[in-house]
């Protein structure tokens, strides 16, 4: 976490026994960047530990050894991936809000210094599957620096069920080996035929799967024949060797209402099960997203568009929410960010919002297998 | 003249009869209640008559109970029973005033003018307990708003540029209806459900706002304040 949990009183305290340079740390405190704020977090800590308030742990500091370790790479980070995800274009120039975002989260990417090894997309690049909304798409992830690994989502699939997207971006399923990583990307966004029967065009069966809350249409699965080839084709995998799947739907059930769900998660869960370390990078969900099963770890995805209300049942424990977005600021709640790849495998997922702090989850985090507690959060967002 | 004597005679009679055998049978919540009505005493004498299918009772003000209805007010009450029968579910209490104006009052609401033949005041504002038909209607019609309500907010045709209400807020989540009024920090003002609706569809969807008493607008508030049905008020929250 970069931003600490200290509440309005303990910072007040602090401030009553201030020295004229802590106060403006403490000042800074509120928009401060990465490097910065682990700056200020150590000068704080030693500060608040001198003045008895409480200890230095309670700041749940976070790869101090990392940011020491600067201006270089951290020595166990073995490499990095950015990412950015559900796009949602309209295929209405590049005054659309939603091209301005896209566009942004690219300059984004291109800025970061190391750049990444290469960029994941997690999904949803268009809104309503058209082939000029994927080829504004396609455009304006052309302009990243790096190389591009792309998913479909729902909204890049059931105009022409998938037939434009696999055109401009390949297969839908595919696996590499990175740096010692293995990863596999598959389509957990296939949906049991609804329309036939209902003798729904594709315009309308587009329709009513981009409709979140649309009850009319089936829920996501990765399906059998998938599952068949995944098996397969992880069966050739050593099961020391660190595994990460990019999916689109989180790849565990959370609100079956919204499709923040995949119908035969548990069967892909058993599939990926034997690995030692294995983490699910989704989209979908537009939000701050953290589970884990078994000794599977699971990580949201930011949306560039728009944030999405957290659903309002089945929140895993291990999500700490964000905070309600503010409607009358349009960045808000949306971003960008990046996945840095310890050489254990295990992963620092990073989310860069647009309009406030920034949030990590880190691998440490997740390692000590304990269920954070609310931070700074006052209460749900629905 | 002896004719319409007869008929009312016999007609009385029969339903006379009726009214005795129908004693027999269990009666309805309604039925009980209308019996209590008969019983009370306000200073009229009235006499009571029901019609066959138990839903239907004409009173007779002016006529103490238990006596001979004059024959030419006889014949009133048979065709007015006659007249209401036309309306086969309905519980209707039938008043004929001593000065032969008539008043009814159907499912339990309250009394209003009736003339024989013409339509019977059926949805009012009832002081009575709905009945299970006048729940229906209500539902039927607050369903209908509520759906077009629904129908807008998956809609983008409020706005410009392909975006709908639903797109942020599936199931109408995170519109919190139930805060407002409050004091809106960014409008600088206290704001109103309606007003955020609006900014919305300014801002976001790049549209045009509605007038507080466009359809439209009261549509999407049904749809909204429906699906928090059950939360309760909190204005001013944030």
């Amino acid at each position: 976490m970069y931003r600490n949990n200290l509440t309005r009183k303990e910072i007040e305290r602090a401030l009553a026994e201030r020295s004229p340079e802590d106060e403006g740390l403490l000042r800074s405190l509120q928009s401060c960047d990465r490097r910065h704020f682990l700056r200020v977090s150590l000068k704080f800590a030693g500060m608040a530990a001198a003045a008895g308030i409480f200890q230095p742990h309670g700041f749940q500091l976070v790869n101090v050894a990392h940011a020491e370790a600067a201006p270089g790479e951290p020595p166990d980070i073995a490499f990095r991936f950015a990412y950015v995800s559900d796009t949602h274009l309209y295929a209405r120039g590049m005054s659309h809000r939603f091209a301005k975002a896209a566009l942004k989260s690219v300059e984004d990417v291109n800025a970061l210094d190391p750049q990444p090894d290469f960029v994941f997309f997690g999904g949803d690049l268009a809104q309503r599957c058209r082939p000029d909304e994927l080829e504004l798409g396609r455009q304006i992830l052309a302009e990243l620096k790096a190389p591009l690994r792309m998913i479909p989502g729902e909204h890049d699939w059931y105009f022409d069920l998938g037939q434009k997207w696999r055109e401009m971006f390949g297969p839908d399923r595919y696996a590499f080996d990175h740096k010692g990583v293995h990863f596999v990307a598959i389509n957990s966004i296939i949906e049991k035929d609804f329309w036939t029967a209902k003798g729904y065009t594709p315009a309308e069966r587009m329709d009513i799967v981009a409709g979140l809350d649309d009850g009319r249409q089936s829920r996501f699965e990765v399906g059998a024949e998938q599952r068949a080839w995944l098996k397969q084709h992880l069966a050739t995998v050593d099961r020391k060797t660190p595994l990460i799947v990019f999916s689109h739907s989180p790849l565990y059930k959370l609100y079956r209402p919204w499709n923040f769900w995949t119908d035969d998660a548990e069967q892909v869960q058993a599939i990926l099960q034997p690995f030692e370390r294995v983490t699910v990078i989704h989209g979908h969900t537009h939000q701050v997203l953290t589970n884990r099963i078994g000794n599977i770890d699971f990580h949201g995805l930011l949306s560039t568009a728009w944030p999405w209300p957290y659903a309002p049942q089945g929140l895993p424990e291990y999500t700490v929410q964000m905070r309600r977005s503010d409607p009358f600021d349009q960045l808000d709640g949306c971003g960008d960010g990046r996945v840095d790849v310890h050489t254990n495998g295990r992963v620092d997922k990073h989310y860069h919002f647009w309009s406030r702090n920034p949030r990590v989850v880190t691998a440490e985090e997740m390692a000590s297998n304990t269920i954070p507690g609310p931070r700074g959060y006052d209460g749900p967002s629905y | 003249m002896k004719v319409r004597w007869v008929v009312g005679s016999v007609l009385l009679g029969a339903l006379a009869l009726i009214l005795l055998t129908g004693g027999l049978k269990r009666e309805s919540n309604g039925e009980r209640e209308r019996r209590a009505l008969v019983g009370a005493s306000d200073g009229w004498a009235s006499r009571a008559v029901w019609a066959c299918d138990r839903r239907k009772l004409v009173i007779v003000e002016g006529v103490p109970a238990g006596a001979r209805i004059p024959p030419d007010r006889a014949q009133r009450v048979a065709d007015l029973l006659t007249d209401l029968m036309r309306y086969c579910s309905e519980e209707i209490t039938a008043k004929i005033a001593v000065d032969q104006m008539i008043t009814v009052a159907a499912n339990g609401q309250v009394y209003e003018n009736y003339v024989p033949g013409g339509p019977l005041p059926i949805v009012k504002a009832s002081t009575g307990e709905p009945t299970r038909r006048e729940r229906m209607i209500w539902k039927a019609e607050l369903d209908r708003m509520v759906a077009e309500g629904n129908r807008l907010f998956h809609s983008d045709a409020l706005g410009t540029n392909g975006l709908a209400c639903a797109m942020c807020h599936p199931d109408a989540a995170n519109t919190h209806p139930e805060t407002y009024p409050k004091f809106q920090v960014q409008l600088k003002k206290v704001a109103l459900l309606r007003d955020m609706v609006n900014w919305c569809i300014q801002n976001p969807l790049e549209g045009q706002p509605l007038s507080s008493d466009d359809a439209r607008l009261r549509a999407l508030e049904a749809y909204i304040l429906a699906k928090r049905s059950g939360t309760p008020l909190h204005a001013g929250k944030h």
